[in-house]
């Protein structure tokens, strides 16, 4: 009787795989069903966002930040229009910065609601999803009824909004805050308490402080091993400072940890949307003054604001011409997936869809 | 004791017996249809949603229009799969999951095979569609399929442990291993059934049978978002839905066992409602064990593989051993 | 880590605002009329912010103010605001506002901190001269930084002939930070490891510093680990082709302080190549190989310099000036 021979399985996850969001491949080594190596691979939708806007002039490069984080998109619009405006030395009228407000953080709750959904679904539960879809279809019934749009949605102009907001939006806008705060309650009922889904998610892909810092991470992956860094709050940007709302933070940096995090955020976003309604000029511009042409003068600078997946950045070079010499995005999905290989090694495949929902990717700004 | 070989060889008589299991058939086929019907409008009603409503009224030809796309649909094979096994391994899945329907009776004077050790027989059958679910995965030469087969393989073997221990209970109560004397001693009302003298036993059996189906939260081995499809990935057409319909069978027959060997069968529960026939009561349980596995499907996430050996090895075999030694404890002390 | 939240004392917004606040303390109002509207409208809601933003967007020039917020560090906004809020809307609509006991408290506390403020600007004023005469000379020049390609390839001359620019401005908040990175660089990687150091002044007042390719390794592990600097964080990695040659950009931040840093490394065109940081960041990692990938810039000491975004067989570098699409139709 001889040993019995084993050999490592090469197992390609993707780019056509249920469970990685998008087109991303992972070629995973496996032990029996335990990982020893992961490498990611990407660039399958990489569009060269960053070569295109060479030639385009600002606003004509609104729309491409649309398509960048397909599941965010007001946040991009918005780094892009404020990396301008503060270029130019631009002020934005009060009511257009209230919209933005507003819808940015709408875009955050529709953007954790999606992330919450599917990442129940990688877990194995079906209906979260649906009901998460539910909620965020009423948000983007209000964007449709703001702009015309459903999922990329131009909004943002150098200086302000495009659409002022119709008749009756804002109160519509309340009673989704409203109404969100109960259904915040009964997803928790239904979900958070889980005996099964908690013994999924407690403990895995845990990393410490240290570890988030030196690779970078933003956003909730951050926020979860306890460090409390929100850009809404350290570096303020927007309306940000009138408003009062909690920074939440984990402690263990696992999923479970990230989970609680990203659903707090949601509260907190509810709060700061109850509180902007509150505050909502009545009336006013929504464009501020612009020049016809969008000219910043000759320098460079790098803007960054906290999307729903961390801290989003814009890098302009301008040489003082309507189209930038540079363009750079910092991606948070980019970067924060980075940690991936490392937290893999180690795991079993069914952690492997666990974490990588963890991270909360979206591989539109992971390829750019 | 009704034996086939009892009765006369004749044309009659073997007329009869295929009349009855094609009546069988029809009933199981079109259980099959709707299950898969109810399913989707359940489900989809818990999720805020239709369902199917388009195919027919109310959407209720849907199902007869899937398993017609199935079937017509081209036979593909792997070119680099294992030719013969790929062939085999559904028809081998399928088979057994017929022929465990014939030792349950659905009353009193309505059994087919009236096996003494039914209930044997029956574990023993349905373990043939463990070895067809790792024939499968293996012969699609495909890694996503292996990984679904082999995790099939450990988990059907793990969970067929504490599932028969978890009937000893019963069977000591009932001192049979025939379905339908086990039916006979529960005699009289629900107070008198087994399901709470049993009740561990009844717990530990329906986890067992919900991970033996395969269905969430034990629905590994062809866990979507890790596995793709798991074993059956590269089967489409009527192959895919030989799998399909295994796998309806035994939610058929594991509902039908529960009610038999738990809710004590074709018995009404209490004594004003004895005018409604067996065969209703019998109906009803089977109906609200099947609702229950929906229910759960659209309740729960999925189990980790080491979490779903934990639960078979750590949580349910003790507690199946506890519930014999409970059982014979109280049989000793209290008659 | 620290767990209580790390507000940025220095945080160029809040100087901004406190600026204003500070000048509306003094009596020069021709700022605050935005400001008094919000106030006005919102008078009902004293605990928030109040108009921080909108009168921090118009970048007024006040020395000592501007000098105050991140001298003494201690002006919240809020406070300020709240201070000047209430004293310019008592007089001029007293029936508005009830004053309840809390409010006049807080307004009291800003008020004394306020004057706090003015007086550690003082002294801060007077640090930080002391420190720029101390500090190399020649080497930090404060003003708007020279970052336009064709200014940027001027160098350090470039640099130096702003300070003869006429209106001379107010020195920027972030100069003394700036002074002393420099210096640490100079000090303890090597006197010639800083090219050039500016304030990228709509950036927030954002410390640039170019350092030299060579030195740029030490550089990074100083910025890593030294105590004062404690740049643990790397926020972005930008690769740019000036035509004349390539840069790479780092932003850098500290997360236990706030500070902030751009540091630019520039290498020639026809052989790109500079050190990577990935052992010192880890964030680096795929921002090296995105910027290999798209601008054909080398990194020796990448564990794994491969193509990210582009086939590996891809040819060129798509991000490059002079880059021809292989296919002039897509």
């Amino acid at each position: 009787m001889g040993v019995i021979r084993t050999e490592e399985l090469l197992l390609n996850v993707g780019p056509q795989h249920p469970s990685t969001h998008g087109v991303f491949r992972i070629i995973v080594k496996l032990d029996g069903e335990i990982i020893t190596e992961a490498t990611p691979v990407m660039g399958y939708l990489h569009r060269g966002t960053e070569k295109l806007a060479e030639s385009l002039n600002y606003t004509q490069i609104i729309p491409y930040t649309d398509r960048m984080d397909y599941v965010s998109a007001m946040t991009n619009n918005y780094v892009l229009v404020h990396a301008v405006e503060k270029m130019m030395g631009l002020t934005v009228p009060e009511r257009a910065e209230f919209l933005r407000l507003i819808v940015m953080e709408l875009q955050r709750i529709a953007s954790h609601l999606v992330w919450w959904g599917t990442y129940l679904l990688d877990i194995g539960a079906l209906s979260p999803f649906l009901y998460a879809f539910n909620d965020r279809e009423r948000i983007l019934q209000l964007f449709n009824e703001l702009c015309g749009a459903r999922l990329t949605y131009n909004y943002m102009r150098v200086g302000g909004v495009k659409w002022d907001a119709p008749e009756g939006w804002i109160d519509k806008v309340k009673d989704f805050v409203k109404s969100m705060y109960g259904k915040l309650d009964d997803y928790h009922a239904l979900v958070s308490g889980n005996e099964i889904f908690l013994s999924r998610i407690k403990g895995v892909g845990a990393y410490d402080a240290e570890t988030a810092i030196a690779y970078g991470l933003s956003g909730a992956n951050l926020r979860s091993t306890g460090v409390k860094w929100d850009l809404r709050k350290n570096e303020p940007y927007s309306l940000y400072d009138r408003f009062e709302f909690d920074v939440p933070v984990g402690r263990n940096g696992d999923c479970y940890d990230r989970y609680v995090v990203r659903m707090e955020e949601i509260r907190q976003s509810l709060r700061i949307l109850e509180q902007a309604l509150e505050q909502f000029p009545p009336e006013g511009e929504t464009m501020g003054k612009v020049p016809r042409v969008i000219r910043p003068p000759a320098g460079e600078i790098y803007v960054r604001i906290e999307s729903p997946r961390g801290e989003i950045g814009c890098y302009i070079v301008s040489t003082g011409k309507a189209e930038p010499y540079r363009l750079k995005f910092r991606r948070p999905s980019f970067v924060n997936l980075q940690i991936l290989p490392k937290l893999l090694v180690g795991e079993s495949m069914t952690n492997l869809v666990t974490i990588l929902g963890g991270i909360d990717i979206v591989l539109g700004e992971v390829d750019c | 004791m009704q034996r086939f070989w009892d009765d006369p060889v004749s044309w009659e008589a073997a007329g009869r017996y295929a009349l009855v299991a094609l009546a069988l058939l029809a009933v199981v086929i079109v259980f099959v249809t709707y299950a898969i019907y109810f399913e989707r409008k359940v489900i989809g009603w818990m999720q805020f949603r239709q369902g199917p409503n388009r195919t027919g009224p109310l959407g209720l030809l849907q199902t007869v229009a899937d398993v017609a796309k199935l079937l017509v649909k081209e036979d593909t094979i792997p070119a680099k799969a294992d030719k013969a096994l790929f062939v085999l391994a559904p028809a081998l899945a399928f088979i057994p999951s017929f022929t465990v329907l014939a030792v349950i009776p659905y009353g009193l004077n309505l059994p087919f095979a009236d096996l003494n050790v039914g209930f044997l027989y029956y574990v023993a059958l349905s373990g043939v569609t463990t070895i067809a679910i790792v024939i499968a995965g293996w012969a699609s030469n495909n890694k996503y399929a292996l990984l679904g087969g082999m995790r099939s393989a450990a988990q059907m073997i793990s969970y067929e442990v504490p599932l028969v221990l978890s009937v000893v209970g019963v069977a000591m109560l009932t001192e049979s291993l025939n379905l339908r004397d086990i039916v006979l001693r529960q005699e009289g009302y629900f107070w008198h059934w087994n399901v709470f003298p049993q009740i561990i036993g009844f717990a530990v059996f329906v986890v067992a049978a919900v991970s033996e189906l395969n269905r969430t939260p034990f629905d590994l081995p062809e866990a979507e978002s890790e596995l793709v499809a798991g074993y059956h990935v590269e089967y489409s057409g009527f192959r895919f839905a030989f799998f399909m319909l295994a796998e309806y069978v035994y939610i058929y027959a594991i509902a039908c066992l529960t009610t038999i060997l738990f809710l004590g069968g074709w018995n009404a529960p209490f004594p004003q409602l004895d005018f409604i026939p067996g065969l209703v009561w019998f109906a009803f349980k089977f109906a609200l064990i099947v609702f229950s596995l929906f229910w759960i499907r659209a309740t729960l996430p999925r189990l980790r593989v080491d979490q779903l050996m934990g639960l078979a090895w750590k949580a349910l075999l003790p507690l199946a051993l506890a519930n014999i030694l409970l059982t014979a404890l109280g049989i000793e002390w209290l008659g | 880590m620290s767990e209580e939240e790390r507000k940025r004392p220095g945080e160029p917004e809040d100087d901004v605002s406190a600026a204003s606040a500070g000048e509306q303390r003094t009596g020069t109002l021709e700022d605050g009329v935005s400001a008094a509207n919000i106030g006005e409208r919102r008078s009902g809601a004293p605990e928030d912010g109040g108009s921080a933003v909108s009168a921090g967007e118009k970048r007024t020039e006040a020395p000592e103010a501007g000098a105050a917020a991140t001298g003494a560090g201690t002006p919240r906004p809020k406070a300020a605001e709240t201070a000047a809020d209430g004293a310019r809307t008592e007089p001029a609509a007293p029936a508005r506002r009830k004053e309840t006991e809390e409010e006049k408290a807080a307004r009291r506390k800003a008020a004394l901190e306020a004057r706090e403020a003015a007086k550690a600007a003082k002294a801060a004023a007077a640090a930080q001269d002391a420190a720029a005469q101390a500090g190399s000379p020649g080497a930090a020049q404060a003003g708007p930084q020279a970052a336009s390609p064709g200014a940027a390839s001027a160098g350090p001359a470039g640099a130096a002939a702003e300070t003869n620019e006429p209106p001379p401005k107010p020195p920027s908040p972030n100069q003394p930070r700036l002074d002393r990175a420099v210096q640490l660089l100079r000090e303890l990687v090597a006197d010639d490891a800083v090219e050039s150091a500016s304030i990228n002044e709509a950036n927030d007042h954002l410390p640039t510093i170019v350092v030299r390719k060579e030195r740029w390794l030490q550089a990074a592990r100083l910025f890593r680990s030294h105590e004062e600097l404690n740049a643990n964080y790397l926020r972005n990695v930008t690769g740019v082709d000036y035509e004349t040659h390539m840069e790479v950009v780092y932003h850098l931040l500290s997360l236990d302080s706030g500070h902030n840093y751009a540091i630019k490394v520039r290498t020639d065109r026809d052989r790109p190549s500079v050190p990577s940081v990935t052992p010192v960041w880890e964030t680096a990692n795929w921002n090296e190989r995105e910027i290999y990938d798209l601008l054909g810039i080398d990194f020796p000491g990448h564990p794994d310099l491969r193509r990210i975004m582009m086939p590996d067989d891809w040819e060129g570098h798509p991000l490059r000036k002079d880059y021809v699409p292989l296919d002039p139709e897509v």
